[in-house]
């Protein structure tokens, strides 16, 4: 069976359509690589263009975060900063952690705020979540120009392990995907999920160590748990990976695996009601 | 012929009632219905609120068939069109499609108000199907086909209407795919692009491209397809050659009424605003008819609720003709009573007086609009009513017999004098 729908070029190529065809998946999704590249440009050049400050929300969304975190968690709180400064320990964090929750913030409407696109031209919905997460990598990867910013002030020179910090960015991405899938097509079907979606991002941010140290987190089984939240072992990576600290160890493979899990279970879920979308959003 | 372009095996869509525009539920909803599906007296139930929009329709049309879809409101084309583009799953059935699809369901899918004219090329191009490649390679003709050249880099929120729809027309008009599927997207624009559009489709099927156009236009459906599908509630009911398959959809007389009531207002045509009650023709001799004679005049009444206090509500009545064709539309700003008054809330009739010896013979039908707060929102519901214009002896045709163009046919004075000055 073959896709045919516009995403390739003439040829004797036939589609079939059925009640319980599938379209080809993955597969398909790889022919229609230009049109996700053409929504994440759209999705980042829209945000901004009407924006008075425009692209540099990109900056001061994380520096003003960090600058609250660090007068109250740094100072008033007096958290434990794992001997950095509070500063760089919490925006090695808040770089992933915007990510996932900008990902999931973006990608949750989605699908319901591109309805009128859905219920007019056929393509494979993937491609919606996919480019609203993408949009939100180019957000990270201006932070990251802040974070350098921020490292050569304070004059935290960077270790070897910042080679890994690709390995954790694509952890922090494959996390994001996966909650994405699951709540843009939940909310195709239950708008709860968007009145929901604060209070999740919320909470998320206090079970992962976004604001203090993992370290306060209790040894032996209690950790292992808590390393189930995706973004623990990711965080924790991050951190490692920038500032140094405590290196991620069997809490990283813990969070792997449940955020693999949890994509395969969201991209299974999202193919058995893609079909159905134009019907009911 | 080889092997066909498009074939359709007994398919069939099945809606839920409720499933269909307010389709999302929230999560309390599904967990009553949850609750409910425990009780088996719901399954009953469920069934009853079921609707077929389409049913056990099967066809085959070759490559470079030209393929219109005709048939009344609701009769499941727009769902056909929806299958095989794949926006919605069939229910049951099959189809094959052999070769590229390209879609034209709305003009200006995906277009983005805040993005410039050259950038909504690109992302609705990309939308539809087309690599960067082939646009960038298109790019020049599709904008001199839009004529937008000066407004490239003007974000298309600043577009006139006119110039949005050339412009998503153009690209996707540039689409070339092997099976175009078009609903009926030319109803916008101005009369020269129309018939530019009409053109450039003409053009697509004289390839040996197959398209599938979906229409209430029969004067553009005669002149763009060789084929015909008509659909009857959901349902096949004629599959042939164009002319006499519009020929039997006119001639389905069960479609035509003079009169059509909404007596549950919940479900009548309309909004939160006002909503139709009623409407009729009323014969020269005051009955209710759908025969007219074309020597007198008749009613058009309208009924209609309004529901909010201080309204100014008003009426259109658009009347189209034997192919489709609109005729003429009138409006009822030029009643003196209520025309631009604040009107209580309540039920209104609106009559419209319609001169004798204006139609030619043949069949009408009338859409209705409420429209209201100057001209600022409207719901128009078509093919409201249906009315027959005999000629019988002493009509404007006088007594010749023979056939006769025109889509009006007044009475207009005639005298002869001799001038060259003999006696």
């Amino acid at each position: 069976m073959k896709t045919g729908a516009g995403s390739r070029a003439q040829g004797p190529d036939i589609s079939v359509i059925t009640p319980r065809g599938r379209s080809s998946g993955l597969g398909e999704l790889a022919g229609h690589s230009e049109l996700l590249l053409f929504l994440t440009w759209r999705d980042i050049k829209v945000r901004y263009k009407q924006a008075l400050l425009g692209v540099s929300w990109a900056v001061l969304q994380p520096l003003l975060t960090m600058i609250v975190f660090s007068v109250v968690f740094g100072r008033l709180a007096g958290l434990d900063s794992e001997g950095v400064p509070y500063p760089l320990f919490s925006l090695a964090a808040l770089l992933p952690w915007q990510l996932f929750a900008g990902a999931l913030q973006r990608a949750g409407g989605s699908l319901v705020g591109n309805a009128n696109l859905m219920t007019k031209v056929y393509f494979p919905r993937l491609v919606i979540p996919l480019a609203a997460v993408g949009a939100c990598l180019f957000d990270f990867l201006i932070s990251i120009v802040l974070m350098a910013g921020l490292m050569v002030f304070y004059g935290v020179p960077p270790s070897w392990a910042i080679l890994a910090l690709p390995l954790f960015t694509l952890a922090a991405l494959v996390a994001a995907l996966a909650v994405s899938l699951w709540l843009s097509a939940l909310n195709v079907r239950y708008r709860d999920v968007q009145h929901a979606l604060p209070f999740i991002t919320q909470i998320w941010m206090y079970a992962s160590p976004v604001a203090y140290s993992a370290s306060y987190i209790p040894g032996g089984p209690w950790r292992m748990v808590y390393a189930i939240n995706p973004m623990a072992g990711v965080i924790q990576g991050f951190r490692w990976a920038l500032v140094g600290g405590a290196p991620p160890g069997i809490e990283f493979l813990v969070s792997s695996a449940a955020s693999l899990l949890l994509l395969a279970g969201g991209y299974l879920y999202f193919r058995r009601v893609e079909r159905s979308f134009a019907d009911v959003v | 012929m080889s092997e066909p372009a498009v074939r359709v095996e007994s398919l069939g869509k099945r809606y839920r009632l409720g499933t269909r525009g307010t389709g999302y539920r929230t999560l309390r909803e599904d967990l009553a219905t949850l609750v409910r599906r425990a009780a088996p007296a719901a399954r009953d139930r469920s069934a009853a609120s079921e609707i077929w929009a389409l049913r056990d329709l099967s066809f085959e049309i070759g490559q470079g068939t030209a393929l219109a879809v005709i048939g009344r409101n609701g009769a499941g084309k727009s769902t056909l069109l929806k299958i095989l583009t794949r926006i919605t799953p069939p229910t049951t059935g099959r189809v094959e499609l052999r070769g590229r699809v390209g879609s034209l369901l709305e003009v200006g899918t995906g277009f983005h108000p805040e993005l410039t004219g050259r950038e909504n090329i690109f992302l609705n191009g990309a939308i539809l199907g087309m690599k960067r490649a082939e646009i960038r390679s298109k790019f020049d003709t599709i904008v001199q086909f839009a004529e937008v050249e000066r407004f490239l880099d003007t974000p298309v929120k600043r577009y006139s209407s006119g110039m949005y729809v050339r412009l998503a027309f153009a690209v996707a008009a540039h689409l070339e795919p092997s099976i175009l599927l078009v609903d009926e997207v030319l109803a916008v624009g101005d009369a020269r692009f129309q018939q530019k559009c009409l053109g450039k489709m003409g053009e697509v099927s004289r390839e040996g491209r197959t398209v599938l156009f979906v229409s209430h236009n029969m004067i553009a459906v005669k002149k763009l397809c060789n084929m015909a599908l008509l659909l009857e509630e959901g349902e096949g009911a004629a599959f042939g050659g164009v002319l006499e398959v519009v020929k039997a959809y006119q001639h389905d007389d069960t479609s035509w009424s003079a009169e059509r009531s909404w007596p549950d207002p919940a479900r009548a045509p309309g909004d939160g605003r006002a909503r139709l009650a009623a409407a009729r023709i009323r014969g020269a001799d005051g009955s209710v008819t759908a025969d007219i004679d074309s020597r007198d005049g008749f009613d058009i009444e309208v009924d209609y609720l309004n529901l909010r206090e201080g309204a100014r509500l008003g009426v259109t009545a658009m009347i189209f003709g034997p192919d489709g064709e609109c005729i003429l539309g009138s409006i009822s700003n030029s009643d003196a009573g209520w025309h631009d008054r604040p009107r209580p809330e309540g039920l209104f009739r609106s009559v419209c007086r319609v001169p004798g010896d204006f139609f030619p013979d043949g069949r009408f039908s009338i859409s209705l609009m409420i429209w209201g707060d100057g001209y600022s929102w409207s719901f128009r519901e078509d093919e409201v009513l249906g009315f027959t214009v005999h000629e019988t002896e002493g009509s404007a045709r006088g007594d010749y017999t023979g056939g006769m163009d025109g889509v009006v046919r007044p009475r207009f004075e005639w005298s002869t004098a001799r001038i060259d000055g003999s006696h």
